[in-house]
C-alpha cells in the first residue's frame, strides 16, 4: 500500500499466443533497456515453473500497475496465485480464446462471492 | 468489584483517576470515529464489490469480442504472432495513476494513456492490414475495460485490507482498551473509598483516645482538686481546732492571773 503507485505505468501479460499478440497489437509492450520484456508467451510447453518465476518477477517490479493473466495459465499456478494479496500490481484474470471466462473460479470473484454470501 | 478483569497498573491517586477518566474519554471518542469511518468505508466497499463483480461479467464478453478479432486477423494475414513480439520496444499504450481520498484511505484509479505510436504500422502490410487495425481497436477498447477493472479490484483489495484494520482496531478498542480503563476507575475508586474509610476510622479512634486520655486528665485533676479540698478540710479543722484550745485558755482559770 505504500509502494508508490505514480510510476507504476506499464500493463503486463502472461498469456497465450493469441491473447499476446492482440493485447501486443494495441501497444501494450515494452522492452526494458536490458532486455526485459513485460509479456511471457505461454505454450503446452511452457514449464509451470518459468511461469512461476515470470509471475514472481512481474509482481516485484516497480513499474507493473496492472499484471494480465490469462485464466487458464492463472489456474496451473493457483496456489501462488490465490497467495497474492498485494495492491500492486494489480492481478486480473482474463480469459482466454479457447477458454472461456469462469467467474468461479477468479481469486477475487471469489472473495467477493464470500462476501456478498455473508 | 476491584481486581476483576485486567487493568493498568496504576497507583491509586486522585491524579491516576482524572488521568484515566481522561483517556476513558479519548478512547469512546476514538471508537466512535473509527466506527463512522469503517462504516464510510463498507458503504464504499459494497458499491465497488458490486461494480467489481459487473465488471468481470463485462470482461469476457469483451475478451470473447477481441479474441474473435484475432480470429479475423490470424485468418486474413496467417501467423503474426512472432513478428508483433519482436516488434514490440516501447509501450504506447500505458496506464496512469490518479489518487481518490475515501476518508483516509488513499485508493489508486488508473486512467489509460495513450501515446500515438507508429508500432505495427507495417504488419499486415501485404494482406489484412484492415483487420489487423480493427483488431488494434477492439484490443485498445478490452484494454480499457481491464484497466478500469484493474483500478476497482485494486480498491476493491485496499479497502478491503483498510477495513480489516479499522475492525480490529474498533474491536481492540471496544473489547480491551475500554474495559481495562473502567477496571482501572473503578480499581482506583474503591482503593480510594477504601482509603477514605481508613481515615474515617482512624481519625475516630485518634478523637477516642483524645477523649479518653482527656477524661482520665480530667479525673486526675478532679481527684487532685478532691484532695486539695480535703486537705484544706483538715487544715482547717486543725485550726478550729487550736483555736478552740485558745478559747479553752480563756475560758479556764490560771493559777498564774492574779485577778
Amino acid at each position: 500500500m505504500t509502494t508508490s503507485f505514480k510510476d507504476r505505468n506499464l500493463i503486463a501479460v502472461i498469456g497465450d499466443e493469441d491473447s499476446i499478440t492482440g493485447l501486443l497489437l494495441a501497444g501494450i509492450g515494452h522492452v526494458t533497456d536490458n532486455g526485459k520484456k513485460n509479456f511471457l508467451v505461454v505454450d503446452s510447453k511452457t514449464q509451470i515453473q518459468t511461469i512461476e518465476v515470470t509471475f514472481q518477477e512481474f509482481t516485484e517490479r516497480k513499474d507493473i500497475a496492472i499484471l494480465l493473466v490469462n485464466q487458464h495459465i492463472a489456474e496451473k499456478i493457483r496456489p501462488t496465485v490465490d497467495k497474492y494479496q498485494q495492491a500492486f500490481p494489480a492481478l486480473l484474470e482474463i480469459p482466454s480464446k479457447d477458454h472461456p471466462y469462469d467467474p468461479s473460479k477468479d481469486s477475487i470473484l471469489k472473495r467477493v462471492q464470500k462476501l456478498f454470501g455473508e | 468489584m476491584s481486581g476483576t478483569g485486567p487493568r493498568e497498573n496504576v497507583f491509586a491517586t486522585r491524579m491516576a483517576l482524572t488521568n484515566t477518566k481522561l483517556r476513558l474519554k479519548g478512547a469512546q471518542t476514538g471508537h466512535s470515529l473509527l466506527a463512522k469511518k469503517r462504516d464510510a468505508l463498507t458503504t464504499r466497499f459494497r458499491a465497488i464489490l458490486r461494480k467489481v463483480d459487473e465488471a468481470k461479467r463485462k470482461m469476457g464478453r469483451v475478451m470473447q469480442l477481441a479474441s474473435f478479432s484475432m480470429a479475423e486477423v490470424t485468418y486474413a494475414t496467417g501467423d503474426i504472432a512472432y513478428l508483433v513480439q519482436e516488434q514490440a520496444k516501447q509501450a504506447t499504450f500505458r496506464v496512469k495513476a490518479k489518487q481518490e481520498n475515501v476518508s483516509g484511505v488513499v485508493l489508486p484509479a488508473f486512467e489509460v494513456d495513450r501515446t500515438a505510436g507508429s508500432d505495427f504500422n507495417l504488419t499486415g502490410l501485404g494482406r489484412g492490414g484492415q483487420q489487423i487495425m480493427k483488431a488494434k481497436e477492439v484490443y485498445a477498447k478490452a484494454i480499457e475495460t481491464l484497466v478500469e477493472l484493474a483500478s476497482l479490484q485494486t480498491a476493491f483489495t485496499i479497502l478491503d485490507e483498510v477495513i480489516r484494520a479499522t475492525n480490529r482496531r474498533v474491536n481492540a478498542i471496544e473489547h480491551v482498551i475500554m474495559p481495562r480503563l473502567e477496571n482501572t476507575i473503578k480499581y482506583i475508586m474503591s482503593e480510594l473509598d477504601e482509603m477514605d474509610r481508613e481515615e474515617f476510622f482512624r481519625l475516630k479512634k485518634v478523637q477516642g483516645k483524645k477523649k479518653r486520655d482527656t477524661a482520665i486528665r480530667e479525673a486526675e485533676k478532679q481527684v487532685q482538686i478532691d484532695n486539695e479540698a480535703v486537705e484544706a478540710l483538715q487544715i482547717a479543722a486543725e485550726a478550729e481546732k487550736s483555736s478552740e484550745v485558745a478559747t479553752d485558755l480563756l475560758s479556764g482559770k490560771d493559777e498564774d492571773i492574779i485577778f
